[in-house]
């Protein structure tokens, strides 16, 4: 298992690797002088050259990438444009609130959504798989801020149940963490539904029938038990999706996330919190699913890490 | 001459036969139409517009639903409906040429990577999990943040956001395909390589291929329609479904409809392309997932 676990975290390596150069060469591709971009609209020609050598742009790429992967290392990813503070301090004021969004999202997503799989298996071909069915193939084509935006007009506009902007608060949760989890959430009704009925149709479960189990107990305890184990993966790598689509719902709540920060910083053309953001978010999703993959082998004792 | 005449005609019956099975899928015949409804929506939508979809009307606005206006009028007073009829062009447009763009690419390169194999296998494959170390939207932001905003370069983004998947996808089956015995047995007859990857191995993966467009063009609108709505993409006042409800959010409390009619476009567009994907897969692939 450790060694299982020291090779794959080896693994993550070139591709973060790769990742860093992707993101180091982003404030390059920009369009303009970074130099110019960093002194700021009203620097003097003088004062541009010096942020030239602050920054170390008068050297050649490869030596600046150094540089770059040196100061990551050390947690120093240079001053935000906008508010001269370092970037790392400005991306931990708003790392906490997206993380609770999306464990909330991702909450609501695998209880509802496997409630309503089980449900719709076990009852396979009745009144409610149709409705399941039916609307766990809309909640993957309804786009997130619409249905933000339609939450926002009913209960926050209308009956005032929920404020209209979101906020790390319980009430100012519910809309933005409802709006983002239902692409997951149908997923994962989708997945369990089909993963329910697979496992359902197998030799074990017609044994745990034949010895005389009652029809709870095979459900619940071997069919849903088995069941459960592709579902743990879908909903993890769901979760990583989610810290993407997280962007979108932060800015139709207004909710000051790690999304609303990186749409905040096109606008400021803050390239050096959007490169840290980019960063981050792989990072994120890397080690999610890193996470996912040995959980899956956690949980199915027939797999075997060599 | 007599034998490819008779492979034409086998080739006939095996789609003859294929749509027999897709027109007893009911959820993928839904699908079907729905798709036909918003291509002819994205061709002929401006022609069907009661009004023109930019014209002003300051004497009426946001008015609600009217004889006059069906789908009632925004905060400039234009009809919302010839709106979001002339705007099926702009999400239809760029999920289906992003895909189409996304998949030539992505094929051609996963088809180099599965059957060359080597050096450039490995390093193909690194570039494709850099690519997709992003979640979802974001690899389409960073282009955008680079390139600027736009018609053109959101088909760019969501271009470049699709490729490492069809890759991925074509290197896989290339790479499982390469071993079968016709390929062999091509490979002894010294055809060339390029010949054995367009001619032999390339039309025996044209099915999940297709699947996958299907399914991704939804997709691809949704991220299209996402980053107009963030005002990375399309521009108001083009009346692109993504940029009307970014502009309906602000007049939400006073006309609802501003956001509702677009949403709903957009919702059923992509809902028509999944049920669509669906059918097909289940059709012509039940192998895949």
């Amino acid at each position: 298992m450790w060694r299982y676990l020291i090779r794959r975290l080896l693994e993550l390596i070139p591709t973060l690797f790769g990742v860093s150069i992707a993101v180091f060469l982003f404030i390059h591709a920009i369009p303009g002088d970074p130099a110019r971009l960093a002194a700021g609209q009203d620097a003097t020609q003088a004062g541009v050259e010096d942020m030239r050598v602050r920054l170390g742009l008068d050297h050649s790429l490869p030596v600046q990438y150094l540089y770059f992967l040196r100061n990551a290392v050390h947690g120093d990813f240079g001053l935000s444009y906008r508010q001269q503070v370092p970037v790392l301090e400005v991306v931990r004021e708003h790392f906490l609130p997206t993380l609770l969004l999306s464990l909330s999202a991702i909450v609501i997503a695998f209880v509802v959504g496997l409630l309503a799989g089980v449900l719709a298996a076990t009852r396979r071909n009745s009144w409610t798989d149709l409705v399941v069915t039916t609307l766990s193939a809309t909640g993957i084509s309804v786009p997130s801020f619409f249905l933000g935006i339609l939450l926002i007009y009913l209960f926050a506009v209308n009956l005032h149940w929920f404020p209209v902007s979101g906020s790390s608060s319980l009430r100012g949760l519910v809309l933005p963490s409802v709006s983002l989890a239902l692409a997951p959430l149908a997923t994962i009704a989708r997945f369990v539904r089909s993963s329910f009925l697979e496992v359902a149709g197998e030799d074990f479960v017609r044994t745990a029938t034949a010895k005389g189990l009652g029809y709870a107990a095979v459900t619940y305890k071997h069919a849903l038990r088995n069941a459960l184990i592709p579902v743990v993966t879908m909903t993890g790598l769901q979760f990583g999706f989610l810290l993407g689509g997280a962007v979108v719902i932060e800015t139709v709540f207004n909710y000051t996330g790690l999304g609303w920060l990186l749409i905040q910083s096109i606008g400021f053309r803050d390239y050096p919190v959007l490169q840290v953001l980019l960063l981050l978010f792989a990072l994120e999703f890397m080690l999610v699913n890193l996470l996912v993959d040995l959980t899956y082998g956690a949980l199915d004792p027939r797999i075997r890490y060599g | 001459m007599a034998s490819g005449a008779a492979a034409l005609h086998g080739r006939e019956r095996r789609g003859l036969d294929l749509w027999r099975r897709f027109r007893r899928h009911r959820s993928g015949m839904v699908g079907l139409s729905v798709t036909l409804l918003f291509v002819l929506m994205a061709v002929f939508g401006r022609l069907l517009a009661p009004y023109d979809p930019a014209q002003p009307d300051y004497l009426h606005v946001n008015a609600g639903i009217s004889a006059a206006h069906w789908m009632g009028t925004d905060n400039f007073g234009r009809d919302i409906l010839s709106r979001t009829l002339t705007g099926a062009r702009y999400s239809l447009g760029i999920g289906v040429l992003a895909t189409v763009f996304s998949s030539l690419i992505g094929s051609i390169w996963g088809l180099l990577a599965g059957y060359l194999g080597g050096w450039f296998d490995g390093l193909s494959g690194r570039v494709i999990d850099i690519m997709l170390a992003f979640p979802g939207l974001l690899l389409a932001i960073g282009i955008i943040a680079i390139a600027g905003p736009g018609f053109r370069n959101v088909i760019l983004a969501t271009t470049i956001f699709g490729i490492p998947i069809f890759a991925r996808l074509v290197r896989g089956s290339a790479l499982a395909l390469k071993e079968r015995a016709y390929i062999e047995a091509s490979q002894a007859l010294a055809a060339g390589s390029s010949r054995i990857m367009f001619l032999h191995v390339l039309p025996n993966i044209l099915a999940p291929i297709l699947v996958y467009v299907t399914l991704r063009i939804g997709t691809v609108i949704l991220i299209a329609a996402s980053l107009s709505f963030l005002g990375l993409g399309v521009q108001p006042p083009t009346p692109e479904w993504g940029a009307m409800l970014s502009e309906a959010q602000l007049y939400l409390a006073i006309d609802p409809l501003m956001a509702i009619v677009p949403g709903v476009a957009i919702s059923i567009a992509v809902l028509g392309f999944n049920l669509l994907g669906d059918g097909l897969r289940d059709v012509l692939d039940p192998r895949i997932r």
